[in-house]
C-alpha cells in the first residue's frame, strides 16, 4: 500500500465527523434504491435491458459516434474531439475567448473534474462558477466532488451554514436547510443573468436524432444551458447510445438507482441551438468529445465492460469500503467501486494500483448496478494485470505491482498446495507443533485474536476414518 | 437432483487446519442421510488466496491439483460458500482457453455449498434435541451474491424449533474478511469487523454461526479481542457444528 | 480537430472490426390503465413531489387567477401567439390586480424582467406522464423555454386526454425520432428541489418555487375515455 493512500485511509478512518455524515447519506441512498425498485422481476428485466443497451453501444461505438456528429452538426451542434484532458480544456478556452467571456457558468459534470477544467480556466483568467447547489458549496470550500450525485454528501448542514457565512455575510442564510437553499438560490440568480457562456456534462448523447440528454433536479442545467449566450456540453465518448427510444429504459434505471426517485425533476432533451424565431436558447451548441484513455479502455474486452457505467453511484452507495472512507480517500475524480476499476485504467496501475486492492471483493456494487457491470471480477483482473498483463493486455503500468518477496511466498505458497504430499507433510507438522507457531500474525492481530491451529487436521481425521476410498 | 449414492468432500484448508471439527460435523451430517462421503487425500486448496491477489498462474497450478482430486461424476460438498464459489464461478474462468477447461467446467457444474446441498437436494429435516438458544446466522457475501445460498442456510436453522435468529444492524453488509484484504488493507478490514462484530454482539445472541469458517474466524477474532471474557461475547460455529450438535444424540 | 477525431476513431476499430451487433429487444414500457386511473396516477405521482394538480374546464383563467392571487402573484408571463394565450386573455378576470405580460421578445432585451420582475410564467404542454406525474413541454417560438423556468411560479395547462401511462409509449407512439426534435424537449415533474445538504430536500431551487397544473377536461374525471 502507498503511504499516501495508507495516510489518506487512516484520516478518513479517524475523522468522526465525516463517517457520521457519509454513513448516514449512505444508508439512506441504500433504503431509497430499495423502495424505488419494489419489483424483482422488473428490476433483473431492466438491468438486463440496460446490460444490451449500453453494450450495444459499445459495440458500435465509432460508427454511432460518426452518426452522433452528424445529427450534431445537422442539427447546428459543433462537434468537436479531444484524446485529451488537455486538448479538451483548450477547446473550451478557444471558444470562451472567441466570445469574451470572462465568466462561465457550470452545470455538474464529472467529465470537467476529470478534465481538470476549472482549475484550468481560472489561471487563464476566466472564473468558473459552480451552480449545483452541491458543487457550489464546494467550490467555496475548494474542496473536490466526494460522490458523483452528491459531491457535497460528506458536509453535514452546520458546515454548509459556515460557508455561506463566511462567504455571504450579507444574505441571511440561518443553519436550516430551507434558509441555506433559499440563500443560494438568491445568489445564484445573479450569476444565471449575467454569464455569456455556460458549461454542462452530458448523460446520454443519442446518436439516432443528435440529442443531448441531462437530467437533474435544481433547474440549474436548464439554466445553465438556455440563458448564455454560449453551451458547451462536455461529454466522454461512450456516453453515446444508438437510439432515442433507449433514453426512457435508461433513466428509469438511473435515476432510481441513484437516488431512488422514479424521474428526475427535469429531463432536458437539447437538439441544437436558438432556430429562427425562437425567443431564447443559446446561439452556439458545442459538444466536446472526450476520450483521455477510455479508447484504450474499449480495446480491451473484458475490461471494455466499465465503459457501460451509467454514472448512477450505486455501487459507491452499497460499498462497505466507501461508505466508511468517504470518496476523497480514495484521491481520484471518480471513488468507489467504479473509481477503482476505471481510474487505475486512466493513470496507470502502477499509481493507482492500491484502489483496486481497496476491496473484500464483497460483490455488492455488483449486484446493484444497473448496466450489469461485473464489478468485483474488474477488480480482480486489475489486480492480475498489477502482477502481470494478459497476453495482449495495454493497461497502462502492468506488471508494476509484482514483488520479489509476494512472489517468492506465492510460488512457496503454489509449490506445497500444488503437491498433495509435502501439503499433507507441512500440514501435519504444523498440527503437531501448533503451540510454536507464533500468535501474533502481524497486521491481523492488531485487532484479532489469532486463529489456533487444530490438533489433527481434517486430512488425519478423515484418513483415519477410512473416506479416502471410493 | 435426487438423492446420490456417494458424494465427494471438498474440506478447504481453512477448515482442514483450523475447524477440522466443523468438516467432521459436514460429513457427519451427510453419512447420517445415508450417502456415502469420500475425502479424497489428494485435495488441498481451491487457490483463491493467490487467484484473488492477482496471481493467476500460481492459482492455476494448485487449482489443477483439486481437478485431479475430483474426478469421478459425482457432487462436490463443499463447507464453505467462498470455496464453493471458486470452483464453481471461478474454475471455468481461471482455465479458460486451456487444455484443462473441460475438467474444469465438469467439476464446477458438480459443487455445492453444504447447505445448498442438505437444503435442495437432501430436503433435510432433523429434531431439534437443543435447548432454546438465540443465534446470529451471519451470511458470506459468497453466500449471499457469488452462490446465492443464504436463503438455504436460513432454512435449515429455521427447521430447529428451539432456535430463533436474531438480525443485526446492516446484516447485508461485509464482515471485512476478504482473504487476503484483512492483511493488505487491515484498516478497512478492522474498521468493517469492529462494526459488524458490536452490532452482532448487541443483538446479545448466544451463538454466532455462519456457512463461511472465513467469516468466523474474523468475527470471532474480533470479538474476543473486544471482549476477553466469554460470557460477554456469543460462542462462534460452522453451521456443520450447530447442526449436527443440536441434531445428535450424543 | 478532425485529426484528434480520425485517431479516436480509428483506435476504437483497431482491436475488434464492426461488430453488427443488432439493436436489443426494446418493448415499449406501458401500462393498462384506463383514462381515470392515468389521471388519479399523474395526479398522485405530481403531488408527492409538491406539485400542485386542479380539474378545470372552460374557466381555467379564473381558476388560475385565483389561485395566483392566493400565492401573492402580482403578473402573469404568457406565450402571445398561442391558442391559450387567446383564451386567458379573453377570460382573465381583473387585469390590474394580475396584470398579463404577453412573452414576445428575445430573452436578451426583457431579462432584467424575465428574472426579477416576473412572478408567474404560463405555458401550455404536450402532454403528461402518469407513471412518473410528469408533463412533457416542446418549447417553440411561441412558448420559449425560459417562460417554465425563471419565473417562480411555472402554470401549465394540461389536456387531460393527453395523458399516457409512460415517457417511453409517448416517445414512441409520437414518434419523436421521426418527426425531428425540438430545440429542447422537456420533462417536468414538479417544482425545482436539491437533496444537497444533509440529504434533505428543499424544494425551490433554481428552477420555479411552484408548479401548478390544471388539467383540462370535456368533461369530469368519470368522463374519459
Amino acid at each position: 500500500m502507498s503511504p499516501e493512500f495508507r495516510v489518506r485511509v487512516g484520516q478518513a478512518l479517524g475523522n468522526e465527523r465525516v463517517r457520521r455524515n457519509i454513513r448516514r447519506a449512505m444508508d439512506g441512498l441504500v433504503l431509497k434504491r430499495c423502495k424505488a425498485f419494489p419489483d424483482e422481476h422488473e428490476l433483473t428485466v431492466l438491468r438486463r435491458r440496460g446490460k444490451l443497451i449500453r453494450g450495444h453501444a459499445l459495440a458500435n461505438l465509432p460508427d454511432l459516434l460518426r452518426e452522433l456528429e452528424r445529427n450534431c452538426e445537422r442539427n447546428g451542434i459543433r462537434v468537436h474531439w479531444a484524446e485529451t484532458a488537455e486538448e479538451g480544456n483548450g477547446i473550451v478556452l478557444d471558444i470562451l475567448r472567441r466570445h469574451g467571456a470572462e465568466l462561465v457558468i457550470k452545470g455538474k459534470s464529472m467529465v470537467s473534474e476529470e478534465m481538470g477544467l476549472n482549475a484550468y480556466l481560472e489561471a487563464q483568467g476566466i472564473e468558473p462558477v459552480e451552480t449545483d447547489l452541491g458543487e457550489f458549496i464546494l467550490q467555496l470550500a475548494d474542496e473536490r466532488p466526494s460522490h458523483i450525485i452528491g459531491p457535497a454528501i460528506h458536509k453535514d448542514r452546520l458546515e454548509v451554514a459556515e460557508l455561506f457565512a463566511n462567504h455571504f455575510p450579507e444574505i441571511p442564510s440561518g443553519e436550516d436547510i430551507e434558509g441555506l437553499t433559499a440563500a443560494a438560490r438568491q445568489i445564484m440568480r445573479e450569476y444565471f443573468g449575467r454569464a455569456l457562456a455556460g458549461i454542462s456534462g452530458v448523460n446520454f448523447a443519442v446518436a439516432e436524432t443528435g440529442t443531448l440528454c441531462l437530467v437533474e433536479n435544481e433547474g440549474n442545467g436548464r439554466l445553465c444551458t438556455t440563458v448564455p449566450q454560449v453551451h458547451i456540453a462536455v461529454c466522454g465518448i461512450e456516453k453515446v447510445i444508438a437510439r432515442l427510444d433507449q433514453l426512457p429504459p435508461l433513466l428509469t434505471l438511473l435515476t432510481r438507482s441513484a437516488t431512488g426517485q422514479p424521474i428526475t425533476t427535469y429531463v432536458n432533451m437539447i437538439s441544437g441551438p436558438r432556430r429562427e424565431g425562437e425567443l431564447d436558447g443559446p446561439g452556439e451548441v458545442h459538444l466536446v468529445l472526450l476520450d483521455n484513455g477510455r479508447s484504450r479502455v474499449h480495446a480491451d474486452r473484458e475490461l471494455r465492460s466499465i465503459l457501460r457505467c451509467i454514472r448512477c453511484g450505486a455501487c459507491m452507495n452499497h460499498c462497505p469500503v466507501y461508505s466508511r472512507l468517504g470518496g476523497h480517500a480514495y484521491g481520484t475524480v471518480y471513488p468507489g467501486p467504479i473509481g477503482s476499476v476505471l481510474e487505475p485504467q486512466l493513470q496507470g496501475i502502477d499509481r493507482l494500483g492500491d484502489l483496486p486492492d481497496a476491496s473484500s471483493l464483497c460483490g455488492a456494487c455488483g449486484e446493484v448496478c444497473p448496466v450489469r457491470i461485473p464489478l468485483p471480477g474488474l477488480l480482480r483482473r486489475l489486480r492480475a494485470e498489477g502482477i502481470r498483463g494478459r497476453k495482449g493486455s495495454r493497461v497502462i503500468g502492468r506488471g508494476s505491482r509484482r514483488k520479489p518477496m509476494h512472489q517468492l511466498i506465492w510460488a512457496l505458497w503454489s509449490r506445497v498446495n500444488a503437491c498433495p504430499v509435502l501439503y499433507r507433510g507441512l500440514t501435519g507438522l504444523a498440527t503437531r507443533l501448533r503451540w510454536l507457531v507464533p500468535t501474533s500474525l502481524g497486521p491481523w492481530s492488531r485487532t484479532r485474536a489469532a486463529p489456533v491451529i487444530a490438533p489433527r487436521s481434517l486430512h488425519e481425521l478423515a484418513r483415519a476414518e477410512g473416506l479416502e476410498g471410493e | 437432483m435426487d438423492k446420490p449414492a456417494s458424494v465427494y468432500f471438498f474440506g478447504t484448508c481453512l477448515i482442514d487446519m483450523i475447524l477440522p471439527q466443523a468438516g467432521l460435523a459436514a460429513m457427519r451430517l451427510l453419512q447420517r442421510e445415508g450417502i456415502k462421503v469420500v475425502y479424497p487425500q489428494g485435495q488441498t486448496c481451491c487457490g483463491q488466496p493467490a487467484y484473488n491477489s492477482g496471481y493467476d498462474k500460481e492459482a492455476r497450478a494448485v487449482a489443477r491439483r483439486q481437478l485431479d482430486a475430483f474426478p469421478r461424476d459425482i457432487p462436490v460438498v463443499v463447507p464453505s460458500a467462498s470455496c464453493a464459489g471458486m470452483i464453481k464461478v471461478q474454475y471455468p474462468r481461471l482455465f479458460a482457453g486451456t487444455p484443462d477447461k473441460g475438467r474444469a467446467d465438469h467439476l464446477a457444474a458438480r459443487v455445492y455449498e453444504l447447505t445448498d446441498f442438505l437444503a435442495r437436494v437432501l430436503d433435510w429435516r432433523r429434531k431439534d434435541l437443543g435447548e432454546p438458544i438465540t443465534v446470529v446466522l451471519h451470511h458470506s457475501c459468497s453466500a449471499r451474491r457469488e452462490m446465492g445460498v443464504a436463503e438455504a442456510a436460513t432454512v435449515l436453522l429455521s427447521r430447529l424449533e428451539h432456535l430463533e435468529t436474531l438480525e443485526p444492524d446492516h446484516a447485508h453488509e461485509c464482515c471485512g474478511f476478504g482473504g487476503t484484504f484483512s492483511v493488505k488493507q487491515p484498516e478497512i478490514s478492522a474498521a468493517m469487523a469492529a462494526d459488524k462484530s458490536m452490532a452482532i454482539a448487541s443483538t446479545g445472541a448466544q451463538v454466532l454461526v455462519s456457512q463461511d469458517g472465513g467469516c468466523l474466524m474474523n468475527l470471532g477474532g474480533t470479538l474476543t479481542r473486544r471482549f476477553p471474557d466469554p460470557s460477554q461475547r456469543p460462542a462462534v460455529k460452522h453451521i456443520a457444528e450447530l447442526l449436527w450438535e443440536r441434531t445428535h444424540e450424543p | 480537430m478532425s485529426a484528434a477525431r480520425d485517431r479516436i476513431l480509428q483506435r476504437l476499430r483497431a482491436r475488434h472490426p464492426a461488430e453488427p451487433r443488432p439493436l436489443p429487444d426494446n418493448p415499449v414500457r406501458r401500462f393498462d390503465w384506463t383514462g381515470e386511473e392515468r389521471l388519479m396516477r399523474f395526479k398522485e405521482c405530481l403531488e408527492a413531489v409538491r406539485g400542485e394538480v386542479a380539474w378545470v374546464g372552460e374557466d381555467w383563467p379564473r381558476i388560475l387567477f385565483e389561485r395566483l392571487r392566493e400565492k401573492g402573484a402580482i403578473n402573469l408571463r404568457y406565450a402571445l401567439d398561442s391558442d391559450l394565450g387567446a383564451e386567458l386573455e379573453q377570460a382573465w378576470p381583473d387585469g390590474d390586480a394580475i396584470r398579463l405580460i404577453p412573452h414576445r421578445e428575445q430573452v436578451e432585451t426583457c431579462r432584467q424582467d424575465l428574472f426579477s420582475r416576473t412572478d408567474a410564467g404560463l405555458t401550455g404542454c404536450l402532454g403528461g406522464i402518469a407513471e412518473t406525474g410528469s408533463l412533457v413541454l416542446w418549447p417553440s417560438v411561441q412558448e420559449p423555454r425560459l417562460l417554465s423556468l425563471v419565473p417562480p411560479i411555472h402554470a401549465v395547462v394540461l389536456e387531460a386526454s393527453r395523458i399516457r401511462s409512460t415517457f417511453h409509449e409517448f416517445l414512441v407512439e409520437e414518434d419523436w425520432a421521426g418527426r425531428g426534435m425540438p430545440t429542447n424537449a422537456l420533462l417536468i415533474t414538479g417544482p425545482s428541489k436539491s437533496a444537497d445538504i444533509e440529504q434533505t430536500l428543499a424544494y425551490g431551487v433554481h428552477g420555479p418555487k411552484e408548479l401548478l397544473v390544471l388539467v383540462r377536461q370535456d368533461q369530469g374525471p368519470a368522463g374519459l375515455a
